[in-house]
């Protein structure tokens, strides 16, 4: 699973966290927790997905898609930007917005998880959460990352965590997606920038 | 993008993505109870309006008040504008009171341009909400933002312009950056209001209102205001619904798609017939509603950040 | 009475440099090499240009009434700092300069300040008004001796009255200088009208309010066989109409110009160099009337002031207070500054291209404007037994123009920051030093 590779500009060292098949078996594994925590059966509810983008769109479309094949019963699945509800927008240059997309069954009264790729210091899901609170009242709020790899800034804790991995405060964890990178991975780099998420 | 005085010299992918911004804002708060977003917390805008103009000050306000900025009114009558006080001193007192946004209507052409000016010392940003006879680069990007909801890319795309060119800021914003997302601008108007630059714009000129509208996908028509009226510039308020304004038998001259803007207000009977404004081609409340979005978008690239590398 | 002794000076900046001795007011000795008399100033001046001191047709002293912007002092000393030992001060003063009073305090002024002619200008109608004539007898006889009548910044548009003035005025001896300017077609007007207007959204001054009026005051004063002279000729097609009118022979007893009929007309620095490419970002220091021109424009009168169509070069120094400039294009007044900027602009936009040569310069810029205002002292040849009324330049220097260092109280020159070629290095009226090395003496 772990490998040692250079990346395409050759200069850092970059590690492989999860290769493709361990991002589909981890995408898996973490739609039967969801499945067993939010009790997804016919009788019930199901929850509903909001994707962070960029990568957790997609993320969440895996993870509708899995449940729904794991359990048969159809999970509607769909986006927030929370772009506008940052609290790092002064210090960045100016960002486009991202999608919203709400699934047509909306969310009050629902289950909510929020899916993310990486989980770092946990800003973006306060911003998520500020985001939600303007498009209605959920029942409860959940959040699923693929991968958390600490140094939370804010009081919050994933419910499904695809996989834990310690960092340095400067290395940066890449998740790549066959939608939006044309593959998947999870890579750590000797990052030159400041991480995020 | 540190201040929005002009239409003219936006390029392409700055105007692009304003509009792909405002576009996103409107989906944002589609359906939504509580329009507020907290983006702008903290910061505060303030408009100077120095010529009244009910439609656009609220415009600007709403769009400020949606994503928290804190916004104050300024008008000629309660105010040192209405005392004398020179407008220099007037956006220095404000800015030095800590105004992140000026955005100002002033009856003088270029009198953004000369507050930009002052203010440079200052980080404050300057937004033209209409100059003389200059500008009202607001306006165009609701425009676009509305025909580009209507008719997709504007490529291509013929757009005519009809009326007081000559004094229009708005048809000046909209040539401006209608051309310059790729669109044939064709103005039509009696030679007596039309600038006498024209020949040197990316436009057609016509005064054959009938011989262009077929071939049209939108068409602007422009307020012609009152005081144009008894200036000589027509004959009469007649003549000129009968040569230029878009009366029933017009308006189906246009092809089935092509849709009709008006800035507003609008001169019901002169400029456009009044079953004409309210055809379900005629898009001027989705002008007003796409206002606010547009200008949230301005308001969002010029004050959420901070960072020097901006649009 | 002091002596100056002027080294090495080429007169009209031809020939070989030559010693000129200036005593007694006039000028005592041209030689090859003079030695200097006991208690002479001597002046080495290496070669520059030796020219008769200029006059200048059009200037705003702005005395009585806008004090804080210039006085006539101020604006005497900017005059001979620029080169200038005459000026002609314009009526649109506070208040006008129409009655005897206000013409005989400006002189009055003039000659306390000691540093330039100072000619009082009239007001060809009451308060500017353009509609009932000013005693012009009266300012003419006056110690002021009005020879010129303006009332500049307006039109008299009023073609009736306009002819009477011309006709009035020839009794006097005197010249009426036009502001030409038809008013109704230049309501509101900010900036020429073309391309630039119409893109800054700027309402439009058209070349024909300008041309219409030449045309017309042409026609009178030829049928009144009177003397005209048109301020600040701005655009091209008015350079067609004086030619056509000079044409009718001023002076000869013809169909249309009856003896004693004379049209003149002068150019502006800033019309020859500036145009209205300026006016992107509405510095109202670029706001002028008539309005800052094209190219094309500026081409044609260069080409007209070297021809002869166009007399001579005038100021139309204007200045202005600050808060009356540093504010909306609108609100802005019109006018900058110009008697020490003259000299360098015409350098740089006639003698540099080989328009004119400096013998030219001294037509222009002296002898042509002393015969058109009628100064019998000004503009005299450079030679013995003349008025020691001189100006020295010097064509190498290039210097950078500051509007807080010019003399006048305002600022607002368009040139700031620019640099320009050649300087006055000194200025002499009637055998005295006025100024030197950029300094008043």
């Amino acid at each position: 699973m772990a490998s040692r590779s250079r990346d395409a500009t050759g200069n850092a060292a970059e590690r492989e966290l999860l290769s493709a098949g361990d991002v589909a078996r981890t995408v898996a594994r973490m739609a039967h927790q969801v499945i067993e925590k939010t009790a997804v059966g016919a009788d019930t509810e199901p929850p509903v997905l909001l994707g962070i983008p960029t990568r957790g769109a997609p993320l969440a479309a895996r993870l509708a898609e899995r449940i729904s094949e794991f359990s048969g019963v159809t999970v509607p699945h769909g986006s927030i930007d929370i772009t506008l509800y940052r609290d790092d927008l002064r210090h960045r240059p100016t960002r486009p917005l991202e999608h919203t997309r709400m699934p047509s069954s909306g969310i009050d009264d629902k289950i909510v998880i929020l899916v993310d790729d990486v989980l770092f210091s946990g800003r973006s899901i306060r911003a998520a959460l500020d985001a939600l609170r303007d498009q209605g009242r959920p029942k409860a709020v959940q959040l699923a990352v693929l991968v958390d790899r600490g140094h939370r800034e804010l009081p919050i804790r994933a419910d499904y965590v695809g996989k834990n991995v310690p960092t340095a405060r400067s290395e940066d964890v890449s998740v790549l997606l066959s939608e939006i990178d044309g593959r998947d991975a999870v890579l750590l780099r000797p990052a030159a920038e400041e991480g995020q998420s | 993008m540190r201040h929005l005085l002009a239409a003219e010299g936006l390029d392409r992918d700055t105007a692009t993505e304003l509009l792909d911004t405002a576009a996103g804002l409107k989906q944002t708060l589609l359906g939504r109870e509580v329009r507020k977003l907290p983006t702008l917390r903290g910061r505060t805008v303030i408009t100077m309006f120095y010529e009244s103009s009910t439609r656009t000050r609220v415009s600007f306000e709403l769009a400020g008040k949606w994503m928290s900025a804190d916004v104050i009114n300024v008008s000629a009558g309660g105010s040192s504008v209405g005392k004398g006080e020179s407008l220099r001193d007037t956006a220095l007192t404000l800015t030095a009171a800590g105004a992140d946004c000026v955005i100002i209507r002033h009856p003088a052409s270029g009198a953004a341009h000369r507050l930009a000016h002052w203010l440079s010392d200052t980080p404050a940003a300057v937004v033209n909400a209409g100059d003389g006879m200059h500008e009202h680069p607001t306006q165009a990007l609701l425009d676009a933002a509305t025909l580009r909801e209507r008719l997709g890319s504007l490529d291509g795309r013929r757009i005519g312009i009809v009326g007081d060119v000559l004094h229009s800021r708005v048809a000046r914003s909209n040539v401006h950056l209608l051309t310059c997302l790729g669109a044939e601008v064709v103005i039509v108007a009696p030679p007596t209001l039309l600038p006498s630059g024209i020949d040197s714009w990316p436009v057609t000129v016509s005064h054959e209102i009938d011989a262009e509208l077929p071939s049209l996908d939108a068409v602007m028509m422009l307020r012609v205001q009152a005081e144009r009226m008894h200036g000589g510039f027509f004959p009469s308020a007649r003549e000129y619904a009968i040569s230029y304004g878009l009366s029933e038998a017009r308006a189906a001259l246009l092809p089935e798609h092509a849709v009709i803007l008006h800035p507003g207000p609008m001169l019901r009977g002169m400029e456009i017939a009044s079953r004409v404004a309210d055809a379900p081609n005629a898009l001027v409340t989705d002008q007003v509603a796409n206002g606010v979005h547009v200008r949230m978008a301005v308001l969002y690239h010029l004050l959420a950040s901070e960072g020097a590398d901006g649009v | 009475m002091s002596e100056t002794l002027l080294k090495g000076v080429r007169c009209y900046g031809d020939g070989e440099p030559v010693d000129v001795l200036a005593a007694n007011g006039v000028i005592a000795e041209i030689a090859a090499s003079i030695t200097p008399p006991d208690g002479a100033e001597v002046i080495d001046a290496a070669g520059q240009v030796l020219l008769p001191g200029f006059v200048d047709l059009h200037t705003h002293l702005r005395e009585p009434g806008r004090e804080d912007t210039e006085t006539v002092a101020t604006g005497s000393a900017a005059a001979a700092l620029g080169g200038y030992t005459a000026v002609f001060a314009m009526a649109n003063t506070d208040p006008v300069a129409d009655t005897a009073v206000v013409v005989e305090h400006v002189r009055r002024a003039g000659e306390a300040a000691g540093l330039v002619d100072v000619h009082p200008v009239g007001a060809v109608t009451v308060g500017l008004a353009g509609e009932k004539l000013a005693e012009l007898g009266t300012m003419a006889e006056s110690a002021a001796r009005v020879r010129m009548f303006s009332d500049d910044g307006h039109c008299v548009h009023d073609p009736l009255i306009m002819r009477r003035a011309l006709e009035y005025s020839r009794a006097l001896g005197a010249v009426i200088a036009q502001h030409a300017e038809e008013p109704r077609l230049t309501v509101g007007a900010q900036a020429h009208e073309g391309t630039q207007a119409a893109r800054l959204g700027l309402s439009g001054w058209p070349a024909s309010a300008e041309e219409s009026i030449v045309a017309r005051d042409c026609i009178l004063a030829a049928h009144a066989a009177a003397r005209l002279h048109i301020c600040h000729v701005s655009t091209a097609g008015t350079v067609d109409v004086l030619r056509w009118a000079k044409g009718w022979g001023g002076g000869k007893d013809t169909a249309r110009g009856g003896a004693g009929f004379a049209v003149s007309a002068e150019v502006t620095p800033h019309h020859l160099l500036l145009t209205d490419d300026r006016l992107a970002g509405y510095d109202p220091v670029n706001k002028v009337n008539p309005p800052l021109r094209t190219g094309a424009d500026a081409k044609a009168l260069a080409e007209a002031l070297a021809e002869g169509v166009l007399d001579c070069v005038a100021t139309d120094h204007a200045p202005h207070a600050e808060q009356d400039k540093d504010c909306e294009w609108q609100a802005a007044r019109p006018g900058m500054l110009g008697l020490q900027t003259a000299l360098s602009i015409v350098a740089e936009t006639m003698v540099r291209p080989g328009l004119l040569t400096w013998r030219d310069v001294a037509r222009v810029m002296s002898e042509r404007p002393a015969e058109i205002a009628r100064l019998p002292d000004q503009g005299r040849p450079i030679a013995e037994g003349e008025p020691a009324t001189l100006t020295l330049v010097d064509p190498e220097a290039r210097w950078t123009v500051r509007g807080a260092e010019l003399a006048s109280i305002a600022a607002n020159t368009p040139y700031e920051g620019m640099e320009l070629p050649a300087r006055v290095t000194a200025t002499l009226l009637r055998g005295r030093i006025t100024a030197r090395d950029g300094r008043i003496r």
